[in-house]
């Protein structure tokens, strides 16, 4: 079983030094503590392990430590920065192993990209030595990149001709797309397996710039105080959020007066049949290879004031509950690899959730408010990324409303009990009007109506409750079959939908969830990634004569020559 | 331009107006280098030099005195055999490659580049080490080592700016801007960004670290790229001089000490302690191991598959040319424990390499024991010698896991029998195996120039001959 929640005590392979408003994440990847047997992490290469290292320093630099405004990425290994992913490691790994693997270190990467768009902490590479594949990667996940210029280290994507496979990460699409390299110089780098050194690299702009040796650390300090002097804390949110209500003219915060919160271990209890954490519940029918997950809503009467907010830390719905949403996320994932339906429910309070919409909203600028705002965009995203079925199920005593009412927009369908003698009903707040976007940067509503803009409109404009009729007639749930057909309904749909080919729904799923324009993000998820599943599986990689199964070996790759 | 008609080669270099026109722009470089970074203080002096003028038997040794600057450094080839086959890996028996292989492009380049970079390294290495010879025929024999170093260099560059285009170009100019010891240009194997300012390290140097050179060459000389092959072949005539320095070198530092601890205290006496001398190979040695990369290494079986980089005397010694399923069992390191692993013989041929190599070397450490062992024998042997020293500690090599930096056991301890040991007990026992900063300034405080033709420094003997049938007493220099 892989367990996703780590803290700074407990890394293996990093190092998170905060001094003021600088923190320093160093990797320094010890080759024995690996996730899994039959390989070792040499020359700073890494495993899902220690990429779950990394996505927890991100987490917990923005929450425990919000006054840092430049986060400095570097590497404790003499003359390496990093090998990127393990050659070995992915060699052995069952290939849904290797997409979820890939999946969970690009969500970490789009995580620092998000943490420095949105919350305007700078991150700078200090390359120190090579930086290689899925360690170029990382590199390009930060706003400045700089390396070494020892005559040696260089910046690689050597992935196509070491390997054939692709740099999985993110590293095509940011070169294009995030650093705009033109794309004759890209197809040249991408093909060169020593990469591009100092002098040529800072030319076709792979990187900021390249300082000799004896300089490196102080014209990196130098530089960092520089960031850190310009930084001003930014206070955004993605789309409507951040144009409607922020004016410029309004004062930043002084990272200076900010404290942290402490992020503690979740309470988690695994038991056979499921997962019981302290908002989320999830029970697993194997046998029928589909979970339950219920989000239960939080408790009435929760402060209204960011200083009692930061008073309850951790412990405060919207972080708790997203917290626990995230992590049994990840669970299903990584260890429960047949369970292809998740059937999502909510259990609470309605008005109880739209007042914690109304708290987040109206102190949206306050630093731990903006945060945990942009963390439950980010688990949303996490659940539209998923690789299984999602059926929302809409039933007495739930409470999809405002942030949670985005469970039910994120899923495949929805179903909704139509029952006059019951109080069923769904609710908008201000947070479904931007503040939790997808990958495409539209909410869930414009992806859902984008033919009819006008209907978002018309439902952002509900003020009051929409029972099933009402529901229905928006367009906002699939079926809302009565209460004396309601649960062969749902039987049925749960049967048959476990019943078809599980790569196929997964294809079909991606396809469908992300209509509307294309930004980076969507990009790296939906094209790289798609097109790395694909040369995962072909035999030019994994077959006999595959370059990746004969990486290493005594034997050397024969390629089928024909292309599709 | 009669630039060309002194550069003496069998590459046709007065017709190929691409590789001239990459030189024009190189040899100025080049020649700014040598006077930065060459021989410090010796560039107008008259050396007894040996130069290559051709590649036949009456060519390649042709001794007359030149000043360093005005040597004529040049290209040659081993001359090309008709129908050559590549003699190993995938592609055993079809036509050797005249021209680069795409696909084995990068692969090559990174190979040269490689060894490019250690030949002129060596010689800023080694620059001052003049200013302080033990006699003008040591002084004559590092002048020819360094200005050979110089043409190795040459015949990497050669095959750079002839067969890799404007990389290549780019690569040759590279390799006269980095600098041994430098730390923001440094070269790029570590053993030669070590000091070499004495004169023990230099014979260490010459005697280990040229000797890897030997074995990288030998190992290219097998190359299914018939530029590399040749060029290799004919570099490794001029290699085994600078071998047979350091070898000669040693034995005659051991044979100095052997002499004078026959007299009494090697230290009181001014001569070099034999402990000291231990370290010195101790030291040398197992940096030289770590040249030949790691034992496990993908790169060497791709090396050896494509056909670019064979094993030594690949076709003498060797019938099974594909080594494809053969495997090879070696020592690794594992939940801190010395185990056996089996490796596939492409991957191990890093190992392999070194392995030749250290049978290589302990063909020298017999040599300088018998100098021990022969005075030994004059000791007992004179007139009041059963007073003397009954016996003499042996040198002898360490184990090949100890103090690595490179490969498998890199992170690890060892001691000098090649035992598994914590890092308190290395750090502990360091002074004992490995020359420390009171050993390095004693060899240094020994190494005054003794530059009178026939005389010799007190810490060495002379040589048994001298070069090319001259005396020791004939005056090598001209100061």
């Amino acid at each position: 079983m892989i367990n996703f929640q780590t803290s700074p005590d407990q890394y293996h392979h990093w190092k998170l030094k905060v001094d003021g408003a600088v923190a320093t994440l160093s990797m320094d990847v010890q080759e024995d503590e690996t996730l899994a047997e039959g390989y070792k992490l040499k020359l700073n290469s890494y495993d899902l392990g220690v990429d779950i290292e990394l996505a927890d320093a991100v987490q917990r630099i923005r929450f425990e430590h919000p006054e840092v405004k430049v986060v400095v990425i570097t590497s404790l290994k003499p003359r390496i920065f990093c090998a990127g992913a393990n050659i070995y490691m992915l060699g052995t790994s069952s290939h849904a192993f290797k997409v979820n693997f890939c999946k969970f270190t690009n969500e970490t990467r789009c995580a620092i990209e998000d943490d420095s768009h949105h919350s305007g902490r700078r991150y700078v590479a200090a390359l120190n030595g090579t930086a290689s594949g899925g360690g170029y990667e990382l590199a390009i996940a930060c706003d400045e990149i700089y390396l070494v210029d020892d005559g040696n280290s260089a910046v690689s994507l050597p992935e196509v001709p070491l390997l054939g496979v692709l740099p999985g990460t993110g590293g095509l699409t940011r070169l294009v797309d995030k650093r705009k390299i033109r794309r004759d110089r890209a197809d040249v780098f991408s093909t060169l397996a020593e990469g591009l050194k100092g002098k040529r690299a800072k030319e076709w702009g792979l990187i900021n710039d390249s300082f000799p040796t004896s300089k490196f650390q102080e014209s990196i300090d130098a530089r960092v105080r520089e960031i850190a002097a310009g930084v001003k804390q930014t206070v955004s949110l993605r789309n409507d959020v951040e144009k409607t209500s922020l004016s410029e003219n309004e004062p930043s915060q002084t990272n200076s007066l900010l404290y942290g919160i402490k992020l503690n271990p979740l309470q988690l209890e695994i038991k056979p049949a499921g997962l019981e954490y302290k908002y989320v519940n999830v029970v697993f029918n194997r046998e029928q290879r589909y979970a339950d997950l219920t989000v239960r809503g939080p408790e009435a009467n929760l402060p209204t004031s960011p200083d009692e907010i930061q008073k309850l830390g951790d412990s405060y719905w919207p972080l708790q509950a997203y917290r626990d949403l995230d992590d049994a996320l990840l669970y299903l994932r990584v260890n429960e690899p047949e369970i292809g339906l998740v059937c999502v429910r909510t259990e609470g309070n309605i008005d109880d959730v739209l007042a914690v919409d109304k708290t987040l909203l109206a102190n949206k600028d306050h630093w731990l408010v903006r945060e945990i705002i942009l963390y439950m965009a980010r688990v949303l995203r996490r659940l539209d990324l998923t690789a299984k079925s999602f059926f929302a199920i809409i039933e007495p005593g739930s409470c999809f409303a405002g942030n949670l009412l985005e469970l039910m927009l994120a899923s495949d369908r929805s179903y909704m009990l139509n029952n006059p003698d019951e109080k069923i009903e769904l609710a908008l707040s201000e947070l479904n009007h931007g503040a939790l976007p997808m990958s495409n940067e539209l909410t869930r509503l414009q992806s859902r109506f984008l033919a009819t803009p006008e209907r978002v409109k018309e439902i952002l404009a509900q003020t009051g409750r929409l029972d099933t009729e009402a529901a229905e007639q928006a367009g906002l749930v699939t079926f809302a079959p009565d209460d004396l057909d309601w649960e062969d309904e749902i039987r049925v749909a749960i049967e048959e939908r476990t019943s078809l080919s599980p790569d196929a729904l997964t294809g079909m799923e991606a396809s469908l969830r992300f209509a509307g324009p294309e930004t980076m993000d969507t990009k790296i998820f939906g094209r790289l990634t798609a097109w790395q599943n694909w040369i995962f599986q072909r035999p030019n990689a994994v077959g006999e004569k595959g370059a990746l199964t004969n990486y290493g070996k005594p034997t050397q790759a024969q390629f089928d020559f024909k292309r599709t | 331009m009669n630039l060309y008609e002194r550069i003496p080669n069998n590459v046709n270099l007065s017709e190929d107006k691409k590789l001239q026109r990459a030189l024009e722009k190189w040899l100025p470089n080049y020649l700014d280098w040598w006077n930065e970074m060459g021989p410090d203080g010796f560039q107008q002096k008259d050396v007894y030099l040996r130069t290559a003028i051709s590649v036949e038997p009456d060519g390649w040794a042709n001794f007359d005195f030149v000043k360093m600057p005005d040597y004529r450094w040049g290209i040659f080839l081993k001359p090309a055999e008709a129908d050559a086959k590549i003699g190993f890996g995938d592609n055993y028996g079809q036509p050797v490659y005249q021209e680069v292989p795409g696909e084995f492009r990068n692969a090559l380049r990174r190979i040269i580049v490689t060894q490019g970079d250690t030949e002129p390294a060596s010689v800023e290495q080694q620059r001052e080490l003049g200013k302080t010879c033990p006699s003008l025929y040591d002084l004559r024999n590092l002048f020819q080592v360094n200005v050979e170093e110089g043409r190795h260099l040459w015949a990497m560059v050669y095959l750079l700016q002839r067969y890799f285009g404007r990389d290549g170009r780019d690569e040759a100019d590279a390799l006269l801007e980095r600098r041994s010891g430098n730390p923001d240009k440094p070269r790029i194997l570590e053993a030669f960004n070590q000091p070499c300012d004495d004169w023990l390290n230099f014979f260490c140097f010459t005697m280990f670290t040229d000797r890897d050179g030997k074995y990288q060459l030998s190992a290219l000389a097998e190359s299914g790229f018939e530029p590399l092959a040749r060029t290799c072949q004919f570099m490794l005539t001029e290699e085994a001089h600078h071998m047979f320095v350091g070898d000669t070198g040693i034995n005659r530092v051991v044979k100095r000490t052997a002499q004078l601890m026959n007299q009494g205290d090697v230290r009181q006496l001014g001569g070099i302690p034999l402990d000291i001398i231990q370290r010195y190979i101790n030291f040398w040695f197992s940096y030289s191991l770590d040249l030949f990369g790691g034992e496990i290494s993908s790169n060497s079986a791709d090396f050896f598959a494509a056909g670019l980089k064979g094993r030594y005397k690949e076709q003498d010694q060797y019938d099974d040319h594909l080594a494809a399923d053969q495997i090879f069992t070696m020592k690794i390191v594992e939940d801190n424990q010395i185990k056996d692993s089996e490796v596939p013989l492409r991957n191990a041929l890093n190992e392999v390499l070194r392995t030749e190599y250290v049978k290589d070397c302990e063909k020298g450490l017999a040599r300088w024991n018998k100098s021990l062992a022969d005075e030994e024998l004059v000791a007992r042997t004179s007139v009041g010698g059963e007073h003397r020293l009954k016996s003499m500690p042996r040198l002898f090599l360490p184990n090949s896991r100890f103090h690595r930096h490179v490969g498998e056991y890199a992170g690890h301890n060892f001691d000098l029998e090649g035992n598994l040991i914590s890092q308190e007990d290395f750090e502990k026992r360091k002074g004992e195996w490995l020359p420390s900063v009171a050993d390095r300034e004693y060899v240094r405080s020994l190494m005054h120039p003794v530059i009178e033709p026939g005389k010799i420094a007190n810490w060495i003997a002379p040589p048994a001959t001298g070069i090319k049938g001259k005396p020791f007493e004939f005056e090598y220099v001209r100061l």
